[in-house]
């Protein structure tokens, strides 16, 4: 029998590179749903302080640095990215792998925020969507989690299933913000 | 005719175009009407209903008349206004609503006929008999009258969407605007300024005025080059701001120039949704024309519009013109006339009191009467006071004073009021919250009111958004009152238009209101004016005015029609954009979708998926072929099938038994771990919302399976549940949909497939029917569920989604030495439906448990959602309809879902209907078709031969009532 093998879900889909914009899948490690048990958000924050040096975040907001991150993903979760989660977690929050549930790419270059401009209703603004913001929100018809990594940079995430609709979309976006630079 | 020296055109840039198919050359800079009239083409479009001659009106787009069509085949675009739309090199326009030619139309017989089709014609003509009207009369009446049309074809061009998002939204860029602009970039704020224009400046481009003793123009340009250097301002051309929506939104068109819309990728337009804390109304004010007897003449225009053409685009649009109007408007376009060397042959002002010094035959207290001149003007008729004078004239420039651009001020229903100061209505200040108006749209109109206005505006607005403003003085510039004696039609005999795009006189709204079509909102409908692309811009005052003459109100008493948005035609396939065809909802691909194409098979939709419907086998032409093939190959050896588009929520907390407890019909906390458990829940109003099996993984640990479709409407509802219902519970929700990859392997020898692939071999003792757990593939995590919607001992298997691809080609390669293979959703149908199996066929949402032979798994010894209201009497009735089989026994073997179902005998008629079929299929296990279906009290039924009528289909047959789980009714097949 041969050995299962692994696919990401941008495969064949990904690098792009159009003008001064690229598009590139990353490979997120580990992703781990983390709801922290009734009344222990603290202690939650705490353990993953001491495991994973980042406190737990606030809404719409990012802790930790590329490699090791969590970000808030909505109603009661964030989403640890990156290193495994350390067992000290699992008695203050339910943990629930979601490593392949997601696709997650990375858009960069000058430009980035105009691209996205043309396929989510959210604020971009430097000053109102700083390094360290997220935002769980539309992206064209998808529900998305949109991560400012850099000043130019943004890490986007949709289903998994819908990488080949999110790529596509990107595309058609990249090439307009393109075009008109001219 | 084109002047010498002057206008905003650039001459070293000829640019060639055709306008009907004839080749014309312009400059860079020129619209198309202004290179038109710059070769004296004054005909250049066909009125609505009567088809008489019309030239080019004004120089913006409020243009009644000079609507173009642009591009060919699937990208003809209808209703251009040529008085806006930007030359171009190989620009090739067509005029409109005109047969055979716009020279010689024949339709123009309706003019003849103008007695009979006045307003109100056709709602007395083409009363009966009632069918003519969809087949002859509406068809014919569309042929002859209206504007340009689409192509039938699909959109071809690119359109865009996109946000922006800033403090202080500037509508407008003319000096008032600019000035707001400039406070608020002073200031520190996001400013955003649009303006329609292709460039900033509003009538400054138009007009001579100085500020700070330069040119107007050349003003706009350093302020707009300073306000282009700053980081925070962000200045949007060719933008027209259509909607004024709730929360600070606004809707707004941006049309690219043909040079950067002609790149690849790139749109032809782009619908902004610009969100702002604050915004500054600055849209100016559009010039109203004067009803006089036949004023719709090529030749006769907008006084500004002439001004505007002489100066911006260095055009005379005639060689002797004449002024006629009751404001200075017409004397300062006089004066620039007279400047540019442009021969004026009279100028009429209507204000008795009126003087002049310009050199030019005067006629203060004139009217005029009538025009003449087939295709275009040739002399216009005035009234004094000692008589009726004829003058020759090629052009007659007109001007009955200004009406504010209130319009995105009324878009919340807010409503302008009267100022009589300037016969005009004006905003009142909150009519969207957080807009301010300022300048001429406000009813400001001397150059130097707007710039002082466009300063108040904006502090006003900079104080709402909390910032300090900036010190900003306003230049120097004039500051002539305004003086008007208000002239909306001039007495007499004849036809004199109001509203040009519509065809619609004096007379008709005088009509309208002898009619008693009193109210402006009724005139409006009853004459159609203020309709179609130009929404009355120029002529919504006058009517009004005139309907209130008539009416013997005042114009305040008597109110206007209501504005809404778009401000100008926005193409559907810009607020659209992206969205056509597959762009309409994501595609969500499984992880077996690569494999599954390779292997030739057709995708359907369910939900967002996509999922193979059959496998097709080599020789296979049709899919019942390949959908046979395959339930033999499950019932007989092992098929295999991605069923990861099944909703999958985990659940966890010590206080996940207790949810499942509550949102289930039946119990989960007796669950024990290892297990899983068929489940049914109801919503509130107690009928079933979906089913599906949960498995126990742990003491504090589940996994729910909904239906594909209804996965986020199961998630919605536990989330409710969770949230709103039981807050002090302690659990937590989320779906692993997306995790797994999930296949299910039926058949007798499923599990020689699987232990040839587990690391741990399965007998059916270590993994009974209904078990789960963890399992392992060469060390890759797996989970196993024993469960079945086939019938047939199966396995549903899920590993991380990034080894589905690969899991499943190597399941399907395995089956296929197992004399099985892959199957599709066809026969996972025919299988399911075999057992007596439902799916959102039978839970349609009007069923309950008691129809479908479950009541008995609505638990007694536990609450549950839906339980109350399941015991209401009308659904527990033991004649409500209920879950049957059916099975073929009349000459046509062939049932159809969707068909009712009549006692035998009964007419097929709807009061007689038994019931309705939900699902069928052929079974080439049982060797017929088969069906299930609710029958009025169908399981005390079962034997009766009934009618099956397909009232669609036009198929009537005999069919039993039979217990609806057709095959292996005792599920041994399942546990073995």
């Amino acid at each position: 029998m041969a050995d299962l093998t692994a696919k990401t879900p941008c495969a064949g889909l990904l690098p792009l590179s159009i003008g001064t914009l690229t598009l590139t899948e990353v490979d997120p490690g580990h992703m781990t749903a983390v709801a922290p048990l009734k009344g222990q958000t603290s202690a939650l924050s705490e353990a993953l302080k001491t495991a994973h040096g980042m406190a737990l975040p606030a809404p719409n907001r990012a802790t930790g640095k590329d490699g090791a991150r969590t970000i808030w993903f909505g109603h009661a979760h964030s989403l640890l990215i990156g290193p495994a989660p350390d067992p000290s977690l699992a008695q203050y929050a339910a943990l629930t792998d979601q490593s392949d549930a997601w696709a997650v790419v990375r858009l960069e270059g000058p430009g980035a925020a105009d691209v996205l401009a043309r396929l989510t209703p959210l604020d971009l603004r430097a000053p109102q969507f700083k390094r360290g913001h997220t935002a769980r929100t539309d992206l064209m018809h998808m529900m998305a989690s949109i991560t400012r990594t850099g000043p130019q940079a943004f890490q986007i995430m949709v289903f998994r299933s819908m990488a080949h609709t999110l790529v596509h979309d990107l595309k058609t976006a990249i090439e307009a913000v393109t075009a008109r630079a001219g | 005719m084109r002047l010498d020296g002057k206008g905003q055109i650039d001459r070293n840039s000829p640019v060639s175009f055709s306008f009907d198919g004839r080749r014309y050359q312009g400059f860079a800079g020129d619209t198309l009407a202004s290179a038109l009239l710059a070769h004296d083409v004054r005909l250049v479009a066909r009125s609505f209903k009567y088809h008489r001659p019309r030239g080019v009106l004004t120089a913006g787009s409020e243009e009644p008349n000079a609507l173009v069509t642009v591009g060919q085949g699937a990208a003809q675009d209808p209703n251009i206004r040529a008085t806006t739309l930007e030359l171009f090199d190989g620009l090739e326009a067509r005029s409109q609503n005109r047969w055979p030619s716009l020279e010689w139309d024949l339709l123009a017989l309706n003019d003849l006929g103008a007695p009979f089709l006045g307003a109100g014609f056709y709602y007395k003509t083409f009363m009966w008999p009632r069918a003519f009207w969809e087949k002859l009369y509406e068809p014919v009446i569309r042929r002859a009258a209206g504007l340009g049309a689409l192509s039938g074809q699909h959109n071809a061009d690119t359109y865009e969407r996109a946000h922006a998002h800033c403090d202080l939204l500037v509508i407008g860029a003319g000096p008032a605007g600019l000035m707001a602009a400039k406070l608020a970039a002073d200031s520190g704020a996001d400013v955003i300024l649009c303006d329609e224009d292709t460039r900033t400046g509003g009538r400054l481009n138009a007009d001579t005025q100085e500020i700070d003793g330069l040119p107007g123009a050349l003003w706009a340009e350093e302020i707009t080059a300073e306000l282009a250097a700053m980081e925070n301002v962000r200045i949007m051309t060719r933008t027209t701001v259509t909607g004024a929506y709730d929360g600070g939104t606004y809707g707004a068109l941006e049309r690219l120039p043909h040079a950067v819309a002609s790149r690849k990728g790139a749109p032809k337009e782009t619908f902004w949704r610009i969100v702002a804390g604050q915004a500054v109304l600055a849209a100016g004010a559009l010039e109203r024309p004067v009803a006089f007897r036949n004023n719709d003449r090529p030749g006769i225009m907008m006084a500004s519009a002439v001004r505007a053409y002489v100066n911006r685009w260095a055009v005379s649009p005639g060689r002797a013109v004449t002024l006629f109007g009751n404001t200075d408007s017409i004397h300062r376009t006089a004066a620039d006339l007279i400047d540019a060397g442009v021969h004026v042959a009279a100028l009429i002002d209507a204000r008795p009191d009126a003087t002049c010094d310009l050199d030019l035959r005067f006629y203060p207290g004139g009217q005029v009467c009538d025009s003449a001149g087939r295709k275009g003007l040739e002399a216009i008729s005035i009234a004094t006071p000692s008589g009726i004078d004829k003058i020759q004239t090629d052009c007659l420039a007109m001007s009955g004073g200004w009406n504010p651009s209130v319009h995105l001020t009324c878009h919340m229903n807010g409503r302008p009021v009267w100022n009589p100061e300037i016969a005009a209505f004006v905003p009142q200040p909150g009519m969207v919250p957080g807009l301010t108006a300022a300048g001429a749209c406000n009813g400001q109109f001397s150059t130097h009111q707007c710039l002082t206005d466009g300063l108040t505006a904006a502090t006003t607005a900079l104080q709402a958004l909390g910032r300090r403003a900036a010190a900003l003085k306003s230049p120097r510039a004039e500051d002539t009152p305004y003086a008007i004696t208000p002239l909306w039609s001039v007495p007499g005999k004849g036809r004199a238009w109001l509203d040009f795009q519509n065809d619609v006189t004096v007379k008709d709204v005088k009509q309208a209101a002898t009619e008693n079509f009193r109210s402006v909102e009724h005139m409006k409908r009853y004459t159609t004016q203020g309709m179609a692309t130009d929404q009355g811009k120029s002529s919504n005052t006058a009517a009004l005015a005139v309907l209130a003459d008539a009416t013997g109100r005042s114009i305040p008493g008597t109110g206007t029609t209501t504005f809404r948005p778009p401000y100008v035609p926005t193409a559907i396939a810009a607020m659209g954009a992206h969205a056509q065809g597959t762009g309409f909802a994501p595609q969500r691909f499984t992880t077996s979708h690569r494999a599954s194409l390779d292997a030739g098979a057709p995708m359907i939709e369910a939900g967002l998926w996509y999922r193979p419907s059959v496998f097709p086998a080599p020789g296979e032409t049709h899919w019942r072929q390949s959908c046979d093939r395959e339930v033999g190959m499950v019932r007989n050896a092992v098929g295999v099938c991605d069923v990861s588009t099944l909703g999958k929520i985990d659940i966890q907390g010590p206080d996940a038994a207790k949810l499942l407890d509550f949102v289930y019909t039946n119990r989960f906390s007796s669950l024990k771990p290892g297990r899983c458990r068929y489940g049914l829940m109801l919503r509130e109003d107690g009928h079933v919302m979906d089913d599906g099996t949960t498995a126990r993984l742990g003491e504090h640990h589940y996994v729910m399976t909904t239906t594909t479709a209804a996965a986020a409407q199961v998630m919605r509802h536990l989330e409710f549940t969770h949230q709103a219902l039981h807050p002090e519970w302690d659990v937590s929700l989320i779906s692993v949909t997306e995790q797994w990859a999930q296949f299910a392997v039926a058949g007798p020898k499923s599990r020689d497939l699987l232990n040839g692939l587990l690391d741990k071999p399965l007998s059916n003792d270590n993994f009974p029917f209904m078990a789960c757990g963890p399992a392992s593939i060469k060390g890759t995590k797996a989970r196993l569920f024993r469960i079945s919607f086939s019938g047939e001992q199966a396995y549903e298997i899920a590993v991380p989604a990034r080894f589905g691809d690969s899991l499943f080609r190597q399941l399907v390669a395995r089956a296929e030495t197992l004399d099985g293979g892959a199957y599709g959703m066809e026969a996972l149908n025919v299988l399911r439906i075999e057992k007596g199996f439902l799916t959102h066929a039978e839970l349609h949402g009007r069923t309950t448990a008691f129809d479908l032979g479950m009541a008995r798994m609505i638990s007694d010894a536990k609450d549950c959602i839906g339980k109350t209201a399941a015991q209401r009497p009308g659904l527990t009735d033991p004649d409500r309809e209920q879950l049957v089989g059916l099975k073929p026994v009349g000459a046509i073997k062939q049932l159809t879902a969707g068909a009712h179902l009549f006692t035998a005998g009964d007419a097929p008629t709807r009061e007689n209907a038994q019931g309705y079929v939900t699902s069928v299929a052929f079974s080439p296990t049982l060797g017929h078709f088969m069906g299930l279906a609710f029958v009025q009290r169908g399981p005390a039924r079962l034997g009766e031969v009934i009618t099956l009528v397909d009232h669609l289909r036009g198929i009537t047959t005999r069919v039993e009532i039979c217990d609806p789980v057709f095959f292996d009714q005792d599920g041994g097949r399942a546990r073995g």
